[in-house]
C-alpha cells in the first residue's frame, strides 16, 4: 500500500467522456469515495477492455473491465503473478508482509491449505448455531426509534465477533481486530493513520500480541479448532513464527478477508434494499429468497473493487501486448457489472438467476477461501433481521470507503421499524 | 443417451439421461441434480462441481488434468477419487457411470 496523496476532488475523473480514453484512470479513491467508479468503468469496458493507465498516484498499470477478460486471467496463474502484491499499490517497501494470497504455487497451496479447514462448510455448520445466538444478541440490542450508524453497530460487531470467534482470541479484546484490520487497508491522511510509520507501529502491535497467542496455543498438547492453532500445530507452517512478517502478514490476510468484506456486504445490503423498494417486498413476501440474495448482495456491492497480478512474460489480450513485469489490475467492480454476464447489471434482483456466478470471490487457485463463511454469516443476519425488523430504513447518506480496492462504508444512518 | 447417476450425501439416488459430449457438471445442473454449484460455470476454476467418482469407473473416467488438479488439490476434502464434474465429458463409455454428491462443496 503505497504512500499516495490524497488528490484534490477537482481532478476527479467524474464525467469519462470530458477526457480522451488513454488518460483514463479508475484507480481514484475519491471517484469510489463518491460511488462515482462505474461510469469510467463503463467506459472502458465498451471502449478498451484492457487499458493501459500510464500515469497514476500507483504508477502505470492496466485494467481488465470485462467479465470474460477477468476471469481469463484470474484463471492463469503461469502468466499473470500474485507474487509481491495483489492490491493496485504496493505494500511499503520497508515493511514487506508477504502473505499466501500474495504468492504463487506451490508455496501458496501449501500455506492455503493449512488453514483452508477452518473457513470450510464443515466447520462452519458447527458455529452457525453460535453465530446465530451472537446475530440474534446484537439485533436485540439495538436502539428502536432513533437514528444509529448501522455499520458500527450491526456490520462491524457481527464480523469482528465471527472473526474472534475463527481464531479463538480473547472476547474482550475483539475490538483490536477491527482496528488491525482498517489500519492495514488505510490510506495515511484519510481519517485511520496518518502515517505509514503508524501503520507499521500499530501492525508490529497485532504482531506482539498474536505471537503470545501462538505460544500459547503452541504449548497445548492438544491443537484446538482455531486458526492459530492450525498454523502452530501444522507441520506446513509451524515454523512460520521464526519469520515473523510471514505470520503478520497471514494473519493481517485472514482478519482483513475475514471482516472488511463481510462487514461491507452486510452494510451494501441494507443500501440496496432501500434503493430498490420493490426487492425489499419481495424479500419480506418470501424469506426463502435468502440465500440468493447474499449471492446477489456480494454481486451488488463487490466488497473489494479489484486484484492485481504482474505479468512474468509478454502476452497478448485483445490485441494489447503486456509485458512481462507490467502491473494488471482485474476490475472485479465492473466485471460484475458486465451487460454481458449480468442483464440490466446495474440493478440489485434478489433472485437473478445467475447471481452466483459473481465475481467477487475471484476465480482459479486464489478463489476467496472464506466465502462459505461469508455467505453463512449473511444468510443468519438476514434470516434475523427479517423476523425482529418490517424495514431496516437508511435515513441519511451513507458515508464511503476512500479506497479503489476496499469497497465499503464508514456509516450508514439507519432506523429500524419493530414488525 | 447414457445414464448417469448420482448419489447424494444422504444417500438418494438420482439417475439423469446425460447428452454425449456436454460434461457431466451440465447433466446435473440441467436435470437440477441438488449439490452442484458450478459457480463458474464450467471452467475450471470455482470447483464447486465437485463429486467422488464411485471407485469402480475410476478407470474409464481417468485422473484429473494439471489445472483441475491445482483446484482439487485445494480442497481439504478431497479424496483419491475426486473429480471436477465439468471437466468429465458424457459419452457412451459412461453409460451407467455412478458418482457421489459431496455433503459441501468449497
Amino acid at each position: 500500500m503505497s504512500e499516495a496523496l490524497v488528490l484534490p476532488e477537482a481532478e476527479l475523473q467524474l464525467d469519462p467522456y470530458a477526457y480522451p480514453i488513454e488518460a483514463l484512470n479508475p484507480a481514484q479513491p475519491g471517484l469510489f469515495r463518491r460511488d462515482a467508479h462505474l461510469p469510467l468503468l463503463k467506459r472502458l469496458r465498451e471502449e478498451d477492455p484492457v487499458h493501459f493507465t500510464a500515469e497514476s498516484e500507483f504508477g502505470p498499470y492496466w485494467s481488465i473491465t470485462r467479465y470474460d477478460d477477468i476471469k481469463y486471467v484470474d484463471m492463469q496463474h503461469e502468466i499473470f503473478s500474485s507474487e509481491g502484491g495483489i492490491t493496485v499499490g504496493d505494500q511499503d517497501e520497508d515493511f514487506q508482509l508477504p502473505m499466501f494470497i500474495a504468492m504463487d504455487p506451490p508455496k501458496h497451496d501449501v500455506q492455503r491449505k493449512v488453514v483452508a479447514p477452518v473457513a470450510g462448510p464443515r466447520n462452519l455448520a458447527a458455529l452457525e448455531p453460535t453465530i446465530r445466538e451472537r446475530v440474534a444478541m446484537i439485533l436485540d440490542g439495538l436502539p428502536r426509534d432513533e437514528t444509529f450508524n448501522w455499520v458500527d453497530r450491526v456490520s462491524i460487531e457481527l464480523t469482528t465477533q465471527m472473526l474472534a470467534t475463527l481464531f479463538d482470541f480473547p472476547f474482550h479484546d475483539r475490538a483490536k481486530l477491527t482496528r488491525w484490520s482498517d489500519v492495514a487497508t488505510a490510506q495515511p491522511g484519510t481519517g485511520i493513520i496518518e502515517s505509514e510509520d503508524q501503520r507499521r507501529a500499530e501492525l508490529i502491535e497485532c504482531l506482539t500480541y498474536f505471537t503470545e497467542l501462538w505460544h500459547e496455543r503452541a504449548a497445548r498438547p492438544e491443537p484446538g479448532n482455531d486458526l492459530i492453532s492450525m498454523l502452530a500445530h501444522s507441520p506446513a507452517t509451524r515454523d512460520m513464527i521464526t519469520r515473523p512478517m510471514e505470520y503478520l502478514g497471514n494473519l493481517i490476510l485472514l482478519i482483513v478477508g475475514g471482516n472488511d468484506t463481510t462487514r461491507n456486504s452486510l452494510s451494501g445490503g441494507v443500501l440496496a434494499l432501500n434503493q430498490h423498494p420493490a426487492e425489499y417486498d419481495k424479500l419480506r413476501a418470501n424469506p426463502a429468497l435468502i440465500p440468493n440474495m447474499v449471492s446477489e448482495i456480494i454481486r451488488w456491492q463487490t466488497p473489494l473493487a479489484h486484484m492485481r497480478r504482474r505479468a512474468l512474460v509478454d502476452t497478448e489480450l485483445r490485441g494489447k501486448v503486456i509485458k512481462a513485469g507490467d502491473k494488471v489490475v482485474m476490475w472485479y467492480v465492473s466485471g460484475n457489472r458486465d451487460p454481458l454476464m449480468f442483464e440490466s447489471p446495474d440493478a440489485f434482483i434478489i433472485d437473478r438467476p445467475n447471481a452466483r456466478s459473481h465475481m467477487s470471490f475471484g476465480f482459479g487457485i486464489h478463489r476467496c477461501m472464506g466465502n462459505r463463511v461469508g455467505e453463512m454469516q449473511l444468510r443468519v443476519a438476514w434470516e434475523e433481521i427479517l423476523k425482529r425488523f418490517d424495514t431496516v430504513e437508511v435515513v441519511g447518506e451513507p458515508v464511503r470507503t476512500y479506497s479503489s480496492f476496499v469497497k465499503g462504508y464508514l456509516e450508514l444512518p439507519v432506523r429500524l421499524t419493530a414488525k | 443417451m447414457p445414464k448417469i447417476t448420482f448419489i447424494a450425501h444422504s444417500g438418494t439416488p438420482q439417475t439423469v439421461d446425460a447428452e454425449n459430449g456436454l460434461s457431466l457438471m451440465r447433466a446435473a445442473i440441467d436435470n437440477l441434480v441438488p449439490g452442484i454449484d458450478a459457480d463458474c460455470g464450467g471452467e475450471c476454476s470455482c470447483a464447486t462441481c465437485h463429486v467422488y467418482v464411485d471407485e469402480a469407473w475410476m478407470a474409464r473416467v481417468g485422473q484429473p488434468g494439471d489445472r483441475e488438479e491445482s483446484m482439487l488439490d485445494l480442497n481439504p476434502e478431497r479424496g483419491g477419487n475426486s473429480r471436477l464434474s465439468c471437466q468429465i465429458t458424457v459419452s457412451d463409455d459412461l453409460d451407467g457411470l455412478v458418482v457421489r454428491v459431496p455433503e459441501f462443496q468449497m
